[in-house]
């Protein structure tokens, strides 16, 4: 059979596939983001110890916000499998 | 002695207890029926795959019964749930019908012309045989959970308020749970409404904020705990934060001043080409993507979470599918990694809050900043 009938065939797991490929490259740019977010942080603790409480709140508000984003891309991924 | 207590030893000895948990847990769970189960049903080699993708679905998804638990005896189970009003209005035909979810015999029977289906994404929702439209506004398990959150909140804060009425905190030092929540109220104001808002506006939307960040923490709370009367991930529903999200928009189209409309659509001090180009962009991205991004961003921290648990504890009994003596010898690391679990989302319910509540609020300051306040 030809190349395009096998996958047309297979569409429904080239999907899924498709899905969870998304998440994993979403789940990379999390750790990247929120890596470079605690890096900083850090560097800011040991320059400054003073204002660590200041610091670690805002930490925490940044990596909420690129998790929110990595978990947009799960969420697609879960459509993609799902629906 | 205990006073001198340093760090690593606490630490220590909250490492020996979560072992200690464990060991206990897995000792319990090789007695646990469920652990079997998956021989009974495996009828064909992706029994394992589809059975987890329902389990999964069947907890996070919405239902019109509360399931509390079954007897696992295969599939002359006893199952022990409360049963839910279901309301429906008929669009085609034009007529209501109100009974009770008793009748629907968890997926064995219709009523009505109504069935609940029971697969997949859609578990939980209502489908009519002839196909026509029909308007769902029953009661279901998370409307009752909100309904229990509701009542909690109320209980709480009412009971708060009549010590503070009469003095208790106001003219004399406050006692008791008054402090837990006096505290969270003063963070609220201060890291969360001071910041962004004019002392005036403080006053206007301080009561919106608390009972934002409080809805939110206290219905993400219930959430964890696993029997009635939690349980029922009601802000793991894309509805609910949808509608959150909803209120929040309106809210703050009603309340968005002159300066903000004239802000957005004619920046000042920018070149008219980049002005052509930069004024979609912020109608779209002000009114469009971030009241969305709010609704997605809480949606999916709660329904990962809840799947990440259940799919951690399903794995057992995928294991135990193969061989027993698999299922029994992973119990230990998915009961130490449901817990990891837990914890993180204790701390994510929190978090997502905070998060929602200072977007809401930074959002509105925007939105109702007067023209002296800046340039």
């Amino acid at each position: 059979m030809s190349l395009l009938t096998i996958l047309l065939q297979e569409s429904t797991g080239m999907a899924a596939a498709g899905g969870a490929i998304g998440a994993g490259i979403a789940a990379l740019g999390a750790g990247l983001g929120v890596g470079q977010i605690g890096k900083g942080a850090l560097e800011a603790m040991a320059r400054q110890p003073e204002i660590v409480g200041d610091l670690r709140a805002n930490m925490i508000l940044a990596a909420a916000l690129v998790e929110g984003v990595a978990l947009f891309a799960v969420i697609v991924g879960v459509l993609a499998i799902f629906a | 002695m205990r006073t001198y207590l340093c760090a690593e030893f606490k630490g220590f000895m909250v490492r020996k207890n979560i072992l200690i948990l464990t060991v206990l847990l897995s000792v319990l769970g090789i007695f646990n029926p469920n652990v079997s189960w998956a021989d009974q049903h495996s009828e064909h080699e992706e029994e394992g795959g589809v059975n987890m993708k329902n389990q999964i679905f069947g907890h996070v998804n919405d239902s019109h019964s509360w399931h509390i638990f079954s007897t696992a005896e295969g599939h002359d189970a006893k199952h022990f749930s409360i049963p839910l009003p279901v309301m429906v209005y008929n669009i085609d035909a034009g007529k209501f019908d109100f009974f009770s979810s008793s009748k629907f015999e968890h997926g064995h029977a219709s009523h009505a012309g109504y069935t609940e289906q029971q697969e997949g994404l859609k578990s939980g929702k209502l489908a009519r045989e002839d196909g026509a439209k029909f308007f769902d506004f029953s009661i279901t398990k998370n409307v009752l959970a909100m309904l229990i959150a509701i009542a909690f909140m109320l209980w709480l804060f009412l009971s708060i308020a009549k010590k503070y009425k009469s003095g208790q905190g106001a003219t004399s030092a406050p006692k008791g749970i008054q402090n837990a929540v006096e505290s969270v109220i003063q963070f609220v104001r201060e890291q969360i409404a001071e910041p962004c808002l004019s002392k005036k506006n403080v006053k206007k939307f301080l009561p919106y904020l608390l009972t934002l960040f409080f809805f939110i923490w206290i219905n993400n709370m219930f959430g964890l705990i696993p029997i009635f009367p939690g349980g029922a991930s009601f802000t793991g529903n894309f509805a609910v934060t949808v509608a959150l999200a909803l209120i929040f928009f309106v809210i703050m189209l009603l309340s968005s001043k002159k300066g903000y409309w004239m802000h957005m659509l004619n920046p000042p001090g920018v070149p008219f080409g980049i002005k052509l180009l930069l004024v979609p962009i912020e109608i779209v991205s002000n009114l469009l993507i971030k009241p969305a991004a709010l609704a997605i961003r809480l949606f999916a921290n709660m329904f990962a979470g809840h799947t990440i648990i259940l799919s951690i504890i399903l794995l057992v009994s995928i294991f135990a599918g193969l061989a027993k003596v698999a299922g029994v010898v992973f119990l230990p690391v998915s009961i130490g990694f449901t817990i990891f679990m837990f914890c993180l989302e204790l701390l994510v319910a929190a978090i997502q809050a905070f998060i929602f509540t200072n977007l809401a609020a930074v959002f509105l300051g925007e939105a109702v900043a007067e023209h002296d306040d800046h340039h």
